[in-house]
């Protein structure tokens, strides 16, 4: 099979490359530009920096693969960035790489992929595809190292999308990566995981966000559930729901922390309160995508309501419109609007949607 | 079979440069500045390199100075008048909107040295005009600086009209030759110009080598300080294999001038016309009259030059588009921007530039190859159109 991997010059999308040759696929190594190279003292990120694309070329090499390195910063700036920045002037807290696997790696690059003749498109995510004989649909499964699963990231590919999707090293741990990386002596071996935004240096997303919208830099108050005012603050993109640093207030008068509640960009209001205010036992999300379909009756799953979030049980409901309401067994503490939540049976992505 | 039409990027050397590149480097050690028999052997290769290169430009061998390349005599054309002619009160410079990035971003490094600069724009078909250069003149222009032939679409300048206006001020010209030598005849006093750049790698020379001509009685300051080499021009042990090696290409590139050119002008228009015939959607960018015999730049409508690119790569042939960034990805041509072209159509466009070694044959594998993929790219691209509404 013809096969294109996104290259991205670290570890697991080179293992990802040097497993399909070595199954004798005819792999074609690309990699993304995202962002203007040519000026060596802007800064943008720690991902696909010029070294990282150097380094993806290097490992093209090593493996004796055609590698090429296209130019997406507009695409990526419309689809991912773009869409980054607004969400924050929204007071929601985005999830910019869910965006970029499903609006530029299994769009733009595998329309990409298509036009040179491949069939799909590898990338060095710790997830699984797996094609259900007895419905020929194609199901998306959390990869086999729970440590390192990307399922979370990857919920809104369609079935379109996952049925041109390869995870080469989702059904191994990322130790056996790296191993394999390190036998055969892939020049990015000992490289270490990427684990921030890639496109926001030093993690500081509140200054990237000032530069690209200045007008969200905006002050505001900060104000307790009845409204009364505690403080002030910079701008409401400087908050997520349940942060309890960086307030500035110390903490309440009865001397229990305060965290925050909720981001209220209309009046620029940061809600606090105490952490019991967190919790939550329902949630309603949007742009919901069913992997198999949608549902006609209320589903039985657990439900991950961020990254690192231990998925709980709950169930949940299609109500049209591509939306979902989702009922907790358990209250759920900080349940944060623009994150995603998705929907699991056992291993097997159901769906998820987008917070509301 | 591998098909290689990028000519203007670089060029395979011709087995008599190998072997002389060789040769010298494995016989001939020496330093050319050194008294002894090894630099005095070493000094008569580069003698005999420099008049070479003296015959390929119609110039004196005492007003050639060997550089590293191209990029490196553009730099020091600029950036060596610029800085003699400082103390006279002349603190602008000129260049065409289509020159090389070794031009025009030496004018922007000056530029933030308090240097005015100013871009002479080019028209539709990519051709500057001396009337445009006779209104942006100044008194304090210092330097002009237009290149002879364009890498991206290989258009012509009139070089020699546009050095009697630089001159007309007082101001010096340089042309870049780059793209020029070797491909047709150059002749610098015909021209008319002061400084000419050169590069012994666009002729079938080896990397590494190029040279600055500077007409006699030119002030220049050297960029490069240190040792008394090229008349205290240009410091630096000489690479001498290398610059010997563009000696004997300048030699091979005097020899067969007329024909080779008739022969590949020949190759590129049974190329051009077979694209525009067999594939919708095709427009050449820039004149078809006065350019180089070996360069055709052509868009296809409805198509990503990067994807196209690619595509063709994969399939054995080697094309470019005018500008690469650091990365190696494509940027919209700065080229045909000038030109006036909307950003679709910088976007759209290769360069096929064809050499010594391009044959009939190869010719008619691109022209066979090309339709098929730029239909599937097309289809492509239309069903994307549809599906983003």
């Amino acid at each position: 099979m013809k096969i294109v991997v996104a290259m991205s010059g670290g570890v697991d999308s080179s293992v990802a490359a040097a497993l399909l040759a070595e199954q004798g696929h005819a792999v074609i190594g690309l990699s993304m530009q995202l962002y203007d190279q040519s000026d060596p003292n802007r800064s943008f990120g720690s991902c696909c920096t010029l070294d990282d694309l150097y380094d993806a070329r290097r490992v093209a090499t090593a493996l004796n693969i055609p590698h090429y390195i296209l130019n997406f910063e507009r695409q990526f700036d419309e689809h991912v960035v773009s869409n980054f920045v607004r969400e924050y002037t929204s007071g929601r807290t985005p999830l910019p790489c869910a965006h970029c696997n499903s609006d530029l790696k299994f769009a733009t690059l595998l329309d990409r992929a298509r036009g040179l003749g491949a069939d799909a498109v590898a990338t060095g995510h710790y997830a699984r595809v797996e094609r259900d004989e007895s419905t020929g649909k194609v199901l998306l499964k959390r990869g086999a190292d729970p440590a390192k699963d990307q399922s979370y990231f990857l919920f809104s590919l369609t079935q379109d999308q996952l049925a041109r999707a390869v995870f080469p090293v989702g059904d191994r741990p990322k130790d056996v990566v790296r191993e394999y990386a390190r036998i055969h002596n892939l020049p990015v071996a000992d490289k270490p995981d990427s684990q921030e935004i890639c496109f926001i240096l030093d993690n500081d997303y509140a200054a990237f966000v000032t530069a690209r919208s200045p007008d969200t830099a905006r002050a505001g108050a900060i104000v307790d559930e009845s409204g009364r005012k505690l403080g002030g603050h910079d701008g409401i993109h400087h908050f997520t729901v349940g942060q309890r640093k960086g307030l500035g207030l110390g903490s309440s008068s009865t001397g229990t922390p305060l965290y925050v509640l909720a981001l209220r960009p209309v009046d620029r209001h940061v809600v606090v309160g105490p952490k019991s205010s967190l919790d939550r036992t329902t949630l309603t999300a949007s742009g919901v995508n069913w992997i198999v379909g949608e549902p006609t009756s209320p589903l039985r799953v657990s439900a991950q309501i961020r990254h690192r979030h231990r998925p709980a049980h709950c169930t949940v409901r299609s109500i049209g419109d591509g939306r979902a309401h989702v009922v907790f067994d358990a209250p759920q503490i900080a349940i944060t609007p623009g994150q995603a939540v998705v929907f699991y049976q056992d291993d097997v992505v159901v769906g998820g949607g987008w917070i509301e | 079979m591998r098909v290689y039409f990028d000519y203007n990027a670089t060029t395979p050397p011709s087995p008599e440069v190998v072997e002389a590149v060789a040769r010298t480097t494995r016989e001939q050690f020496g330093n050319a500045s050194s008294i002894h028999h090894f630099g005095q052997q070493a000094k008569a290769l580069l003698d005999e390199g420099r008049s070479a290169v003296a015959g390929l430009i119609g110039a004196d061998l005492s007003e050639v100075v060997f550089t590293s390349g191209g990029t490196e005599s553009d730099n020091f054309a600029i950036r060596g008048a610029a800085e003699a002619l400082e103390p006279t009160g002349r603190r602008h410079l000129i260049a065409s909107a289509i020159e090389h990035e070794a031009v025009l971003n030496t004018l922007r490094a000056l530029a933030r040295r308090g240097w005015r600069t100013t871009l002479l724009p080019v028209d539709q078909s990519g051709v500057a005009s001396p009337d445009r250069l006779r209104e942006l003149m100044t008194d304090d222009t210092a330097l002009v600086s237009v290149m002879h032939a364009n890498n991206e679409i290989g258009t012509i300048q009139p070089v020699a009209d546009l050095a009697r206006v630089a001159h007309e001020r007082g101001a010096l010209m340089h042309t870049d030759a780059v793209q020029s030598v070797g491909k047709i005849a150059v002749d610098v006093r015909a021209l008319g110009v002061d400084l000419l750049s050169l590069s012994a790698h666009k002729f079938n020379g080896p990397k590494g080598a190029g040279a600055l001509w500077i007409k006699r009685g030119t002030r220049m300051q050297p960029i490069l300080t240190g040792g008394k080499h090229e008349r205290n021009r240009r410091a630096g042990t000489e690479n001498v294999p290398a610059l010997a090696g563009m000696g004997v290409a300048a030699r091979l590139a005097s020899a067969k001038m007329g024909a080779e050119a008739t022969r590949v002008g020949g190759l590129r228009d049974r190329l051009e016309s077979g694209i525009l015939r067999t594939v919708p959607g095709t427009v050449v960018n820039g004149t078809r009259g006065m350019r180089v015999p070996n360069t055709t730049n052509i868009s296809f409508d409805h198509v990503e030059a990067e994807s196209l690119l690619i595509a063709l790569d994969l399939e054995g042939i080697a094309v470019s588009t005018g500008s690469a960034c650091s990365s190696g990805t494509l940027e919209p041509s700065h080229v045909l921007r000038a030109m006036g072209f909307p950003p679709h159509r910088t976007q759209n466009s290769l360069r096929f530039s064809l050499g010594l070694y391009s044959t009939e044959a190869e010719v008619d594998r691109v022209i066979e190859v090309l339709p098929r993929l730029v239909e599937k790219l097309r289809g492509l691209t239309r069903k994307a159109v549809v599906a983003g509404g």
